[in-house]
């Protein structure tokens, strides 16, 4: 396997590791076998064209995808398990009120009620939707169901933020400011897991990248390296191909 | 084009007078039907969400089985739950054939499969746009199938109304169940049927009309849900 693996300086805690882990759809091999660690502190982005098994693999290593073959393990931390949260590419809000949306999120977290006041109103207050609180969660603006998603997951105080292509669906301005808390997320040691298309976000946000080919690792390398040092072929033709100036 | 002007204007002079009996067959109607949905939904709404999330082998010919149900025969289900009740049947000794319960028992069993099989499809299409988030959120199945249901309540309610529907119009189980005993377990489709075969049709298209009347009643005032939360929505910002 044509595959650079990440060297790390200082060891980081394990967070999730694959162990030959693989994914298949009936005949269809979605992911290759593929060992991988999670560290904590990553911002981890996934990139390749479109069914190359981004989803899958960010699928896999929330735990909504088993894998067909090999293993995935979750390590404590703390003495607990990580607490994750999954932002999607179109989030999915209830026909419900903002309110009752996060109430939903809390109590399925199992978060006790006596915070879920104080947990919402910190939320809402991060991604600036305070005023939002009693509008039906559907009828807000594309971008701000992006910021409410992100409070949802923001406001379970994850360790790990897995993200679907969080800004594809976007204008601009939107992108910027779903951009601005992953980040702001991210610096308060929240580890991220990123599946995107923009290189630009990747080089912004990310502090190592995974670059897949048709369900096969290709790339692992931290990200100031995947954007200078000569990559596989397969790799450097997709970043020319995204990027034309580089 | 006489006998339609005849029975419009005797629907209204029935209504006008607000005959005791008539208001009793309409009340008896909606109390029998109203309360068939209720245990229908009760069932149905479980049974299809576990339908829409279980894997387990014979799973698709319990599906199967279910749709096929859609096609069940109000008059096969009266037979059924005559046999049942009837003094010889299994359950003779509850003693409530040729009473409303009876009808309550045989309507419920004809709209459980139709409330189960539209349940088990709007929840697959709901898991198929948002399960993964519920799951992801810490949702079991059971609970991501409930969810989606909570979200399309509407479309859930719109189910409920078409069970209301086939309950209240249908005419083979109650008639046969029910006996169609005047003051007792007479309801509109039994009367309707009484009037037919008693050669009083303009009675018995008045009747037909204040049936539909009835429904078309509580299809308006539920059809006006979603504008109600889509203004008090509006109100709110």
């Amino acid at each position: 396997m044509n595959t650079t693996a990440f060297p790390t300086a200082a060891p980081a805690a394990e967070l999730i590791t694959l162990r030959d882990a693989s994914v298949q759809f009936g005949s269809v091999k979605a992911l290759q076998p593929l060992d991988l660690v999670l560290h904590r502190g990553d911002r981890l982005a996934l990139i390749g064209a479109n069914g190359c098994g981004k989803t899958t693999l960010l699928r896999l290593l929330h735990g909504l995808q088993p894998p067909s073959s090999g293993e995935r393990r979750v390590h404590a931390l703390q003495g607990r398990a990580p607490v994750q949260a999954m932002l999607f590419q179109r989030p999915f809000l209830l026909h419900l009120s903002v309110r009752l949306n996060l109430r939903l999120a809390l109590w399925l977290a199992g978060v006790p009620g006596s915070e879920h006041a104080e947990r919402m109103a910190e939320a809402l207050h991060r991604v600036g939707l305070e005023t939002t609180v009693q509008r039906q969660a559907r009828a807000l603006s594309g971008g701000q169901q992006q910021r409410l998603a992100l409070a949802r997951a923001w406001m379970l105080r994850p360790d790990i933020l897995f993200l679907d292509e969080p800004t594809a669906s976007l204008d601009p301005g939107s992108k910027r400011e779903v951009e601005a808390l992953i980040d702001e997320f991210a610096r308060a040691g929240m580890t991220i897991v990123m599946s995107t298309h923009n290189l630009g976000q990747v080089k912004r946000l990310a502090s190592r990248v995974i670059y897949l080919e048709a369900g096969r690792r290709v790339v692992d390398w931290p990200a100031d390296r995947f954007f200078t040092d000569v990559l596989p072929p397969e790799a450097a033709l997709f970043l020319k191909g995204e990027l034309p100036w580089h | 084009m006489t006998a339609f002007a005849e029975s419009f204007s005797l629907a209204i002079d029935l209504i006008a007078q607000a005959d005791a009996t008539l208001l009793h067959i309409v009340g008896l109607s909606l109390r029998v039907s109203f309360t068939a949905c209720l245990v229908g939904a009760l069932a149905g709404l479980w049974l299809g969400a576990w339908l829409a999330v279980a894997r387990f082998p014979g799973h698709r010919l319990l599906v199967w089985g279910v749709n096929t149900l859609l096609a069940l025969p109000s008059v096969v289900v009266g037979l059924l739950v005559y046999l049942l009740l009837s003094r010889s049947g299994p359950l003779g000794s509850w003693g409530i054939l040729f009473t409303p319960t009876a009808m309550v028992v045989a309507q419920s069993i004809l709209v459980v499969p139709l409330i189960a099989a539209l349940t088990r499809r709007i929840v697959l299409d709901g898991l198929r746009d948002g399960g993964d988030q519920l799951r992801s959120m810490g949702a079991g199945e059971l609970t991501a199938a409930a969810l989606v249901l909570l979200h399309e309540r509407f479309a859930v309610l719109t189910v409920l109304l078409t069970a209301f529907c086939r309950a209240i119009a249908e005419v083979g189980a109650v008639m046969v169940v029910g006996g169609n005993i005047d003051g007792m377990t007479r309801v509109m489709t039994t009367a309707i049927a009484l009037e037919t075969s008693k050669g009083d049709l303009p009675l018995a298209l008045a009747l037909g009309m204040l049936l539909l009347g009835v429904v078309g009643l509580l299809n308006g005032a539920i059809g006006l849900l979603p504008a109600r939360e889509v203004q008090e929505a509006q109100r709110l910002v």
